[in-house]
């Protein structure tokens, strides 16, 4: 026998906090936020585990004493909205990016050497997948400017584009790389586009020329460090197991005060012993003077001596929420905090994002071995499993196609039903190659970690839409959404 | 919108499709009752088709290229979405548990039990 039922209303997938006396709904088919009356509270609570057909619903609601009228409009506004459906409905996935997406940003690895022998170093350390063996150390001026011509061929319709230029370490190749923003600069301006730089360094190699450079060619650096002496010595050594705190700090300085045209950065590597994220946060932000300070814990595989644990996880997160913390009352003075992770966030919500990829690896982003070979991102160079063609040849659409199929968040089962996966969908592809030996595995071991992390931000970000919706407006301008 | 605010980019952008959809005349939007080629297209799991046939004359697309094929098709699926009560578990009638164990279906099938109708 078939059975016709009246369609009925349930409530759509979305993810409901309260911030500043106020209620709000993250709306997970679309990365929208809303802030919500006590009427929209009203019709989500009697849709909490039930659903009720139209005229139910309006018969309910207007029991209440609401005008019938009123309970029909509300109804259909929130149906409109999509924060209620008819049924229940299959996730709504974002679509995939046309397959001839531009290519935006270009991470060159300069060299795959490095004067420092950090213990948990993903390129050299116990998970690497780098096979570099055989193959050049250095990349060449030929590759640099054949990688330069790949970049603007491939931004087809951009009208700026980027280079990031990464090792190894990043200056014992300097050089090349001053040799490359003069032929990138000629080489974009005849093309009609616009170019901007960036670097990582470990600091150990800066000098007042290097960094006079940086500065006369909005240069943006990012330094790798873990924090003050103590920590930075722990695992950020020479070869010979001797600290780089004392060799990097005189330069740190003079990289801080003498390059003025961009913002310099600071990315730390938290590890088993390394989370001390407030300590480390006041000693690069307020005793070295970074501008942005941004926390990411190691990647590792099965279990490393200096993996983090759980309890590890939660004294971070504990901490992170108490810099968040102060970045709120600083954004409610309007002034600027420099906790990056909060930053980040905050501006991936401003726009509301909903992505297919976890990041632009393999899609607007791709990174160049010094041999000149392409891969989805720079911690992808070298590791011949996952080359994805070669400068002079061009990108290799079959492979760049199954890596991006398998990275779609609509290809990761445990995602489906994670609130979280409009901004996080699935987490980074080498880290779910390294835990799961799976590019396109979700990195379920830190979910949890992600959905606070995520409802901390987004309670932020009520706060301010409620309390000083003009900061977002700024922070919006200066990070160049709108 | 009266009742949402819109306070990001994303929301901003629906509040103006609202808008729109607001004001179009009311049965544009009443129209329950959808058919199974009609756009957008309700949510059929692969190879199976919906409940006016039993699942062999005609699949989701119109034709019989797709149709309901339970046990090599994906059970879990006919189970939680579809409700032909003959060859999989019936969460209606006689098996309502059937999956409860099973919160990651793809972790935990195994906690799928036997069905002995
Ligand atoms: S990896 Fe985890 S947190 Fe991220 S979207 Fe998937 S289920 Fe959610
Ligand atoms: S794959 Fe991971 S490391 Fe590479 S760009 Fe994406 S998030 Fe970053």
């Amino acid at each position: 026998m078939t059975v016709m039922q009246a369609p009925a209303y349930a409530r759509a997938e979305y993810h409901g906090f309260e911030a500043s006396g106020s209620h709000f709904v993250y709306l997970v088919s679309a990365g929208a936020i809303f802030e919500i009356d006590a009427d929209v509270r009203a019709v989500l609570a009697r849709l909490d585990g039930q659903q009720l057909t139209h005229a139910a619903l309006v018969r309910e609601l207007s029991s209440d004493g609401t005008d019938p009228d009123e309970a029909e409009a509300l109804v259909r506004e929130l149906r409109a909205a999509r924060l209620i459906q008819l049924g229940a409905a299959a996730p709504v996935m974002p679509q995939a990016p046309p397959a001839d997406f531009p290519l935006q940003a270009l991470v060159l690895n300069v060299t795959n050497q490095c004067n420092l022998a950090c213990t948990y170093c993903y390129e050299f350390g116990a998970d690497k997948i780098a096979t570099p063996a055989g193959k050049p150390k250095y990349m060449t001026l030929e590759t640099a400017k054949a990688s330069v011509d790949l970049l603007i061929n491939e931004a087809v319709g951009r009208k700026a584009v980027h280079i990031t230029f990464f090792g190894g370490e990043t200056l014992m190749n300097f050089k090349l790389l001053r040799d490359v923003v003069g032929y990138a600069n000629g080489a974009t301006a005849a093309a009609g586009k616009a170019i901007t730089y960036s670097l990582t360094t470990n600091a150990t190699l800066l000098t007042s020329e290097i960094v006079t450079f940086l500065s006369d060619n909005r240069v943006g650096v990012t330094v790798s460090m873990d924090g003050p002496p103590d920590v930075q010595d722990k695992h950020r050594v020479y070869k010979n197991g001797k600290g780089s705190y004392a060799v990097i700090e005189p330069r740190l300085r003079t990289l801080i005060a003498h390059h003025k045209t961009r913002a310099i950065t600071a990315r730390v590597t938290l590890t088993e012993g390394v989370t001390d994220v407030v300590r480390i946060f006041r000693h690069l932000k307020d005793d070295l003077g970074f501008h942005e300070v941004g926390f990411a814990p190691v990647t590792t595989g099965e279990e490393r001596a200096y993996s983090l644990d759980d309890n590890g996880m939660d004294s971070v997160l504990a901490q992170f929420n108490i810099l968040a913390e102060e970045w709120l009352e600083y954004a409610l003075r309007g002034e600027s905090h420099g906790f990056t992770n909060v930053s980040e966030t905050i501006s991936e919500l401003i726009s509301g994002v909903n992505k297919s990829h976890p990041c632009g690896a393999g899609l607007g982003l791709m990174g160049v071995s010094p041999s000149g070979d392409l891969s989805p991102c720079h911690r992808f160079t070298d590791a011949d499993t996952h080359t994805m063609g070669h400068v002079s040849s061009g990108i290799d659409r079959a492979k760049q196609g199954a890596f991006l199929a398998k990275g779609h968040v609509e290809a990761k089962y445990d995602c489906q039903s994670c609130w979280a996966r409009p901004l996080c969908a699935g987490g980074c592809h080498h880290e779910a190659f390294v835990r799961y030996g799976d590019t396109g595995h979700a990195n379920l071991h830190y979910c949890d970690w992600i959905r606070q992390w995520t409802d901390t931000c987004l309670r932020i970000y009520g706060v301010l839409a409620v309390q000083n919706p003009g900061f977002l407006e700024r922070f919006a301008e200066r990070k160049g959404l709108s | 919108m009266k009742h949402l605010r819109a306070i990001n980019k994303k929301a901003r952008a629906i509040g103006e499709a609202v808008a729109q959809i607001e004001a179009a005349t009311p049965s544009d939007m009443e129209e329950d009752v959808v058919a199974l080629q009609q756009q957008p297209r309700p949510h059929v799991p692969m190879g199976c088709t919906l409940s006016f046939s039993p699942g062999w004359e005609v699949d989701a697309g119109g034709g019989t290229a797709g149709l309901c094929q339970p046990v090599e098709r994906d059970i879990y699926d006919c189970y939680v979405t579809c409700f032909w009560p003959v060859q999989v578990p019936d969460h209606v009638n006689y098996s309502p548990d059937w999956a409860s164990n099973c919160a990651t279906a793809t972790k935990d099938w195994r906690n799928l039990d036997l069905v002995f109708p």
